[in-house]
């Protein structure tokens, strides 16, 4: 038994502990963000974060996991609507089949998590070990700038 | 509109969705099989095969409508157009419209999405019935209202009346009112009348994809699934001698091994255990291996040393008129992969001698006729319907996967099963798309003007879809195994290897040859663009060469030889928002390209210029601004235009520079990412931009395969002009880049 604390809430997991996080995210907690592309880690379609920084799921066993923050992309929005990060890239367009773009959002989110206002150059390196096949790049690059800037926008406002 | 597919398919549900289709088509018996008599005048796209309105369209008595297409979502937003062409001369808001895609037992047989055909086939055909339903509707409410016709108008789902008085469409139609032959011609909108076509229109499948809602065939739980993986052969053709199951059988969850000659599966409880079983499984397995794959290196000339089938596909005047300067050049395309990010997947369920299956193949009946045969089956008692998948390039393991998971289904009667392709297997089963050569010769005339042009392109076929079930990976390894269908060329005008091999430009003296290869050391089949990827690279490419030849420069070398008004519109519009010709001055390693095709020389125009500098000490090149022009007809949604194109781009520069499939003398060593890599961020563009040019009232011309050709050509010429050597073997990789510029 592992209890694992994903989007918030406590699950307890039966089964072997070996097992990669993301088959338990998708087989026990019925949750689609994650999604299986290659089992290496080698193209970052199944990232969710761990205290708040991107993994790949496919790899890491849920034995190391208990006590720990795990997110997915059903809980960066709250009451069903999406975060500011899920807003930009709907508002950009940013997917064509959308496979591999759960996996984008999480990792961008690593990326705000640890730095507010990064570089498009800062961007492009941090973004590198997520692949996307039908060339959604440019979309996915506009998507985290305008989540970036709506942000700073947001925060620009003065308090009423 | 944005129902989300109800992937909530239970037994039970299956069985109760199955029965209250039954009782529809029992009340209001829709017109899926009736084929259109030959002979008649007919209406446009797939209307002319399915010409019954209700194949199409169907508005109920609570006023829901429903739309059928036989093309399916891939990725390319197929989705979202479809239902702006119904909505639109329907007039009704997007919103109001349910879609249902590809499915054996609800839409037209519309074959295979592929070939930028969509909008084309379907889009027209939903256009044309939409306005033909809308016709209906006015000439009821004429009667209902007692008004001419003349005096009333659609909108938003009533026929309104000019002295106010409207009624609802539900309220105009019954079981049979839409069960009418389509007319050869409809009475469509004028386009500036339009609303929804061409205007800004977000996709309808995207904000569910990026919140995590079941999307994808991928995310499909019906209760009591179970998962499956299937042990693939370690080379071609190897033979399962011997495998002891009775240890995997005993492993944690494991449901059955199932066995059939060389096919070797497993079905478990849960996903993970059905990869440790699979391991195991592949650990106990001893075959019988007699591949002999051709040494990589010799690839080009074994391919041109085949036997092949030459038809010249154009001959006019004398192609060898010597002009003041000729030229000659041998262009070459390595074997590439789809590579969609997420394995290819199915689920399927056989129950009460009844096969469902979810699958992402590009056609779901040819995929239900395949099976049947495979399986012994009535095709009736299968039923294929299309679930999205990760992203289509073309012939993919979908078909494939969809096979396993029958056979799979079969062994465990009444429990769904789900089926994935690990990468490994992904990587070395899928068919490739093939590999290419061509030869080309050329002259320019005193006027700088091309007098000859003698081209010969040889190819394996670029469709082995099913087709037969031999077409199907598993038919081949049955203990009763299937041959693949002998391999066909596609026909002109659209062409399968010799898809673009015809330049546009207008040349007095002509020949090309397209040489045909049956024989395929590689499982090749359609990947995006078919053959045009390579002869619009090398069409271009040499295009850049007589260019050169004639010293003049390559855009205005193109509109020397161009008339069609909408080919040098996309030129004119790509060199001047790039602004071609403006800085002549480059600093060493950088330079420009340009390259433009008109797809299948018939769909869609496209036009691509770009910087780009060539790392001196490395041989890498980094892509800067790129600027393409594209003229798809009437764009009914131009974002989704841009996305496509913004698609082509990068997805082509990843072919174009990086992309090989490598193997050895006996298997497919490209296995994963690392074996065979692809465009990664830091590798992209620094900017690309997508110019449409709409073309209102023209017909719908595709877009999903129209820019990849164009950019191959436009990095091989910006390359040329970086370096001053010119490279005709792709990948363009920084080591053959290096030893090209000699360093």
């Amino acid at each position: 038994m592992t209890v694992l604390t994903v989007n918030g809430k406590e699950h307890s997991i039966d089964g072997d502990p070996n097992t990669p996080l993301l088959y338990v995210l998708r087989d026990d907690l019925k949750l689609n963000g994650a999604k299986f592309g290659c089992g290496l880690g080698q193209c970052g379609a199944c990232t969710v974060l761990v205290d708040h920084q991107p993994v790949y799921s496919c790899l890491l066993p849920v034995s190391v996991l208990e006590g720990r923050q795990i997110t997915t992309l059903e809980g960066l929005g709250k009451n069903g609507e999406p975060s500011a990060l899920q807003r930009a890239f709907i508002d950009e367009q940013a997917a064509q089949c959308g496979y591999c773009i759960p996996g984008m959002i999480m990792r961008a989110q690593g990326l705000l998590n640890r730095k507010a206002a990064p570089s498009d150059a800062e961007v492009r390196a941090y973004m590198q070990p997520n692949l996307c096949r039908c060339g959604t790049h440019m979309r996915i690059l506009r998507a985290i700038r305008r989540a970036i800037n709506d942000t700073r926008t947001a925060r620009a406002e003065p308090v009423r | 509109m944005n129902a989300p597919v109800d992937l909530r398919i239970s037994r039970r549900l299956v069985l109760a969705t199955g029965g209250a289709l039954v009782v529809g088509f029992a009340l209001f018996p829709r017109a899926l099989a009736q084929e259109a008599p030959a002979g008649a005048a007919k209406p446009p796209g797939s209307l002319a095969k399915f010409p019954m309105l209700d194949s199409w369209i169907a508005i109920d008595a609570h006023g829901t409508i429903t739309v059928f297409t036989g093309k399916a979502e891939l990725g390319q937003g197929i989705k979202t157009a479809l239902i702006q062409c119904a909505a639109e001369e329907l007039d009704v808001d997007p919103a109001a419209i349910t879609l249902i895609t590809a499915d054996t037992e609800r839409t037209p047989n519309e074959k295979y999405t592929a070939g930028s055909h969509s909008m084309q086939d379907s889009g027209t055909a939903i256009l044309n019935a939409a306005a033909q339903v809308r016709a209906i509707l006015v000439d009821l409410a004429a009667k209902r209202l007692n008004v001419p016709a003349g005096q009333l108008h659609a909108k938003g789902g009533s026929i309104v009346a000019d002295d106010g008085r409207s009624v609802a469409y539900k309220n105009l139609v019954s079981g049979q009112t839409l069960h009418r032959t389509a007319q050869a011609k409809s009475p469509l909108k004028d386009p500036k009348d339009f609303s929804v076509i061409g205007r800004k229109f977000s996709r309808v499948d995207i904000p569910g994809k990026l919140t995590g809602k079941p999307s994808y065939v991928h995310d499909l739980r019906p209760d009591r699934m179970l998962h499956a993986r299937v042990v693939r052969p370690p080379s071609y053709g190897a033979r399962l001698t011997e495998v002891d199951i009775a240890a995997v059988e005993r492993l944690p969850g494991v449901i059955k091994v199932v066995r059939d000659g060389s096919f070797l599966a497993v079905a478990t409880q849960k996903e993970f255990q059905a990869i440790g079983a699979m391991n195991a499984l592949a650990d106990a397995a001893k075959w019988n291996e007699t591949a002999q794959l051709p040494k990589q290196a010799d690839i080009y000339s074994y391919l041109r040393k085949l036997p092949s089938q030459d038809t010249t596909i154009l001959d006019r005047g004398n192609p060898d008129e010597a002009g003041v300067r000729a030229i000659r050049a041998t262009y070459h395309r390595p074997y590439q992969i789809h590579g969609s990010i997420g394995p290819s997947c199915a689920v399927a369920q056989y129950e009460a001698n009844k096969l469902t299956v979810w699958t992402h193949s590009q056609g779901v009946y040819p995929l239900r006729d395949s099976l049947a045969k495979m399986l012994k089956m009535p095709p009736e008692q299968i039923h294929c319907i299309h679930v999205e998948g990760s992203g289509c390039y073309g012939h993919n393991a979908a078909d494939d996967v969809a096979a396993d998971a029958a056979l799979i289904a079969r062994a465990v009667p009444g429990r769904p099963v789900r089926v994935q392709w690990m990468r490994e297997q992904e990587h070395g089963w899928e068919p490739f798309g093939p590999a290419m050569l061509s030869d080309a010769s050329g002259a320019v005339d005193a006027n700088g003007k091309i007098v000859a042009w003698q081209y010969d392109v040889w190819s394996n076929t670029h469709s082995m879809r099913p087709g037969g079930p031999g077409n199907l990976l598993a038919g081949q390894y049955l203990a009763q195994p299937f041959a693949p269908d002998a391999p066909k060329p596609i026909p002109m005008p659209e062409g399968g290897g010799d898809r673009n091999a015809i330049p546009i430009y207008s040349v007095p003296n002509i020949r090309v040859v397209s040489h045909f290869i049956p024989q395929m050391p590689l499982r090749v089949s359609a990947l995006r663009g078919l053959g045009a990827y390579h002869n619009v690279f090398a069409v271009e490419s040499f295009m850049d060469e007589l260019a050169a030849a004639a010293k003049t420069d390559p855009v205005q070398f193109r509109l020397k030889h161009i008339d069609d008004p909408r080919a040098r519109d996309v030129i004119n519009k790509a060199a001047k928002e790039f602004g071609w010709g403006l800085n002549e001055k480059l600093a060493r390693g950088h330079g420009h390209g340009f390259a433009f095709a008109r797809y299948k020389n018939l769909a869609a125009y496209c036009a691509i210029a770009l910087e780009l500098t060539v790392e001196h000490e490395t041989g890498e090149i980094r892509l800067g601004r790129v600027v393409a022009a594209v003229d798809s007809g009437q764009a009914v949604n131009p974002d989704g235009i841009r996305n496509q194109i913004e698609g082509a781009v990068v997805q082509s520069a990843s072919w174009t520079m990086l992309e090989q499939v490598r193997f050895n003398a006996r298997d497919i060593t490209s296995r994963d990412w690392s074996s065979y890599p692809i465009l990664r961020f830091p590798a992209l563009p620094v900017s690309v931009e997508v110019h449409v040019i709409d073309r209102p009232g023209e017909p719908f011309l595709g877009t999903g395969e129209a820019g990849q050709g164009p950019m191959a050509a436009a990095v091989a010429n910006g390359v040329a002009h970086a370096t001053g050597v010119r490279i005709r073997e792709l990948p363009l990789s920084p080591a053959k880049v290096k030893a090209a510029i000699g360093i």
